[in-house]
């Protein structure tokens, strides 16, 4: 279901979940926060990344493929140049907008830097061990509860979508454009349905099996010195914004 | 590949001290709506609460077109708001928005606050809001059960790009006219918003005629059958 998480074990995937959350957090925040003309910064950024993914052991190109979820922000981005108003100048004889120049690459380059981030979180960490990590944060337990129960049935939902659509197409219906909406929605309603009916007997089923209204919290809490190493990258974000000051 | 436009705000689109807001508010909203959505959850309905999430998530994925090279997907605020009331259905949004940002790399991680303030809090307020104002026309019947929820969740996508608008005043780059800005994200997300309310409306319409006892909206207005002799 998750085709983020590349498995592995690394001291990057060893660390403790919450750990991880908190330093990418705090990593993205440092990117967001620097001034978009200390074009350095960004590069001492995308390094620290890429020295992430050598401990990791993930390929840049790995990475490289599922950041291209970020497009329609980089198409929103090459557009910027054109519609933005202000003094002018001339890039490859075509003129363009300065201010609108220079919102652009913010867009890319603090869009693509955060992507590349959240990513690196997602593939050495696995959906499992990010509940849990919020878990240890001192998220209410009620929250817990719903997000680790939503990651396991919506493996479920998605796959009762899909035979629910062959088993449509498989009966000559050949849904195009705005057509296919009567034939989808009604098709949700029905999902809506039996993936309650089937979350009903599920509850049933872990009742039965000892289920008292919270699940067991299977993290530990993280050590200093994890804490400490996991907190290199963002701390390294932390400095490298100090400098563009 | 055609440019999505609706999805979930990126990291750089609005500056650090706005995005630190917007994770307060949002997080603040989410409290809130915790503390309301207390009573409601317990060790029955919070498994089915994680279940609506999750069915608001693959929802989430479809896809459907607005202009050509455009698509929108469904956000879901109001279809969480008429199921399973705000408080809980601003909870499963907000839970939805989190896992996305973190687990699929939807969404920036500092953009977060943003997110769930326009899509978890604004959205599933306003389809709420709206469907509560039209319970006369809930009365009147499975077609103005529909109707209803149309208007909530094309209002509800609307008024959430609103939320964006703000947001961009507060802390986006001022390079860009913002009526401009307003005009193109307001407008794409009334033609997102028909498709949002179309599918809403039928799945609503779908689950209320099976299961009427599963739709929020409806609790309290059947009245019990009479039986006279």
């Amino acid at each position: 279901m998750n085709p983020l998480h590349r498995p592995g074990d690394s001291p990057v995937h060893r660390l403790p979940a919450q750990v991880k959350i908190v330093g990418a957090l705090a990593f993205v925040l440092c990117v967001v926060a620097t001034d978009r003309t200390a074009y350095w910064a960004f590069g001492a950024y995308l390094a620290v990344l890429a020295a992430v993914w050598v401990v990791a052991a993930i390929p840049p190109g790995w990475m490289a493929k599922r950041a291209l979820i970020e497009t329609p922000f980089v198409v929103l981005a090459l557009a910027a140049p054109f519609l933005g108003g202000g003094p002018e100048t001339e890039v490859l004889g075509v003129s363009v907008s300065v201010s609108g120049l220079l919102a652009g690459w913010n867009i890319v380059a603090k869009g693509t830097i955060g992507v590349l981030a959240s990513l690196t979180l997602a593939a050495t960490t696995t959906p499992r061990d990010l509940v849990v990590g919020l878990q240890r944060l001192r998220t209410p337990s009620v929250v817990v509860t719903i997000a680790t129960l939503m990651l396991r049935y919506l493996e479920v939902i998605v796959a009762e979508a899909r035979r629910m659509r062959l088993a449509r197409i498989s009966r000559g219906h050949d849904p195009r454009f705005l057509w296919q909406v009567g034939a989808t929605a009604r098709g949700i309603g029905t999902l809506f349905l039996s993936s309650y009916e089937r979350g009903e007997r599920v509850h049933l089923a872990m009742v039965s099996r000892g289920y008292a209204g919270a699940l067991p919290d299977t993290g530990g809490p993280a050590r200093p010195l994890s804490w400490l190493s996991g907190l290199v990258p963002a701390a390294t974000a932390a400095v490298v914004l100090v400098g563009t000051l | 590949m055609p440019a999505t436009l609706a999805m979930h705000m990126s990291d750089g689109l609005l500056d650090a001290p706005a995005s630190v807001l917007f994770l307060v508010i949002g997080g603040v909203g989410v409290l809130l709506a915790l503390v309301r959505a207390r009573g409601a959850l317990d060790d029955r309905t919070a498994p089915m609460a994680g279940l609506v999430a999750a069915f608001i998530f693959a929802v989430q994925m479809l896809n459907f077109p607005v202009l050509p090279g455009v698509s929108g997907h469904l956000l879901g605020g109001a279809l969480a708001a008429i199921l399973v009331g705000p408080w809980v259905g601003a909870l499963c949004i907000a839970i939805v928005l989190v896992v996305q940002a973190l687990v699929f790399a939807d969404g920036g991680l500092s953009a977060l606050g943003a997110n769930v303030t326009n899509l978890a809090l604004i959205g599933t307020a306003v389809g709420f809001l709206v469907a509560l104002g039209l319970r006369g026309l809930v009365r009147k019947g499975r077609g103005g059960l529909v109707a209803t929820a149309f208007v909530a969740a094309f209002a509800s996508t609307v008024v959430a790009s609103l939320g964006f608008v703000a947001e961009y005043a507060i802390g986006g780059d001022p390079a860009f006219d913002l009526g401009t800005i307003a005009t193109t994200v307001v407008g794409v997300h009334c033609l997102i918003g028909i498709g949002e309310g179309i599918i809403t409306a039928l799945t609503v319409g779908a689950i209320a005629a099976v299961r009427p006892d599963l739709v929020y909206l409806l609790r309290g207005e059947r009245r019990p059958l009479e039986v006279s002799a």
